[in-house]
């Protein structure tokens, strides 16, 4: 690998372990040190790496610029406490004797309860997600405004704003008691979610950015399932659901970067090693007797990765519906259980049910009107995909959409 | 929005009158094409079913296992739900796929607020 494609992605590898064990050493309030001391550290590596060739270990090389860089902070720390305060018996002094522990042990500790800390409560939904990307991840303004499809400057403002609330609430880098830990597991698989769904729905066309973030929200969940006291039953059903949907990540989206509909993807695409780790997950899930959305979601996704449409299927699909929709509503989970219920009891049954449902600010709502009229009442199913088009906002929305009129007026 | 309770009554105690693993099945499978039904319209407010060992509280602190041995409707379960009025409760409620067993009651009653008794 060369300089230019070495060092990023050296940086998304260690910057944010560097990140967290440092600031797991300093504590939140001096995050932005850890930060800075992280960020110097790839400036020297992109300085020396150069003129002097890359080093034999290049990860190894940086944890001890980073480990120099500290110490020389630290020092300079202790000089300044000397001469202001020279009483203070500073607690600088102590720290300046620690070594900087880069060990693959204590990285893992300090990303883990990084992880905690970022995803506090305290913190709103939007910031977490931003310094989640940022400290957890180690991803570039630049690519988190991309994400986000936002300017850089909004997503500096934004971590700014977190990064004071985190030292405002004086949240402490640490694993949540036991008592605590279900309702703070919680949060950070909500975080966790949201990242994965930013890459997996984004209507950003940088597909590789999209896989990236699926990636790194399948990497945090792995390390909560690979650590004793994270290991819980949501959590393995949180990763089954990525790991379902992530199967058809290549599927989905063409060469031109467009969505590809689910019956016509090429399901030599779909990743059966994702599938079959899905399963897995999925199996581990079912200890204990907790039921979560995660549980029910996995569920779905799991049938989804059968291709075959068996009534068996779409029962299944429907119960997990009916029970998900009662844990939490969303207008998309409903339109969604009304194709399902319209598979296992008709399409008379299904448009009975869609039209109680009244969803008229939506395009999807018309869109499965118009499919469940389809071959029903063709005027009516016209009707509904013409609403549907209106309401469309994205190329690709309207393209899905003008295709089942082009198939309807062909049939009729 | 109002939020309405939706009581159901059935023979839980009789023998011959309790379906089979396979029915019991199935009855689920209806009961939750009806509740999401409800929760796909926004309107399903929590509830869920009842086991079927419980105790009764009389007067004088006499306390006999529950639930009523004597009569043949017992609670088999409740949810609360969110309707304009109790008509389209009534409306939401009639779809209870309950009702389809002879003898078994379905009770629309509107949640108040304690001091609100009108």
């Amino acid at each position: 690998m060369h300089n230019e494609t070495l060092i990023p992605h050296l940086f998304r590898t260690e910057y944010r372990k560097i990140v967290a064990v440092l600031c797991r050493q300093f504590g939140l309030q001096q995050m932005e040190i850890a930060e800075d001391i992280a960020s110097d550290t790839f400036l020297a590596a992109a300085e020396t790496w150069p003129l002097k060739g890359i080093p034999q270990q290049p990860a190894a090389w940086l944890y001890q610029v980073a480990k120099n860089k500290t110490k020389n902070y630290l020092q300079r720390g202790l000089l300044f406490a000397s001469k202001i305060s020279p009483e203070i018996k500073s607690s600088t002094a102590e720290s300046y004797e620690q070594e900087i522990d880069l060990s693959p042990g204590n990285v893992n500790d300090s990303q883990l309860q990084m992880m905690f800390a970022v995803c506090h409560p305290s913190i709103s939904k939007e910031a977490q997600v931003g310094l989640s990307l940022r400290i957890l991840c180690g991803f570039g303004i630049e690519e988190i405004a991309n994400a986000f499809l936002t300017g850089k400057e909004t997503i500096n403002k934004r971590l700014f704003r977190a990064r004071e609330k985190l030292k405002q609430e004086n949240i402490r880098i640490e694993l949540p008691s036991p008592t605590e830990m279900d309702a703070r597991l919680s949060a950070v698989l909500t975080i966790i979610y949201l990242l994965f769904n930013e890459g997996y729905y984004s209507v950003s066309q940088h597909t590789t950015l999209r896989k990236d973030l699926c990636m790194e929200a399948m990497r945090l969940c792995t390390m909560l399932v690979e650590n004793e006291s994270t290991n819980k039953p949501a959590v393995n059903a949180l990763l089954a659901l990525m790991c379902f949907h992530a199967s058809r990540f290549d599927a989905r989206i063409n060469e031109q970067g467009e969505l590809v509909l689910y019956e016509e993807q090429d399901t030599s695409l779909w990743n059966t090693d994702l599938i079959s780790k899905g399963g897995y997950f999925l199996h581990r899930a079912a200890s204990g007797n907790q039921l979560t959305k995660y549980h029910l979601e996995a569920g779905i996704a799991y049938w989804n990765t059968q291709k075959e449409d068996t009534p068996e299927k779409w029962q299944h699909i429907l119960q997990y519906y009916n029970l998900l929709l009662q844990i939490e509503y969303a207008p998309i989970a409903a339109l969604n259980r009304t194709y399902a219920l319209s598979k296992v009891y008709g399409k008379q049954t299904g448009i009975t049910a869609a039209e109680q449902l009244a969803l008229t600010g939506s395009y999807f709502y018309f869109a499965l009107l118009g499919e469940l009229y389809t071959g029903v009442d063709n005027i009516k199913a016209q009707q509904h995909f013409e609403k549907a088009l209106a309401l469309a906002k994205t190329p690709a929305d309207k393209n899905v959409i003008q295709k089942k009129m082009n198939k309807l007026s062909q049939t009729s | 929005m109002e939020e309405f309770i939706i009581l159901m009554r059935l023979d839980i105690i009789t023998k011959e009158a309790q379906p089979s693993p396979e029915q019991l099945q199935v009855y689920m499978q209806q009961y939750h094409d009806w509740v999401g039904g409800i929760a796909a319209q926004d309107k399903f407010a929590g509830g869920t079913g009842l086991s079927k060992e419980g105790k009764v509280l009389h007067f004088n602190s006499v306390i006999t296992d529950g639930p009523y041995a004597e009569i043949k409707e017992s609670i088999a379960g409740f949810i609360t739900i969110r309707a304009k009025d109790l008509d389209e409760a009534v409306r939401l409620a009639k779809d209870c796929p309950i009702l389809k067993g002879k003898g078994n009651t379905v009770e629309v009653r509107q949640v108040v607020a304690t001091h609100n008794n009108a």
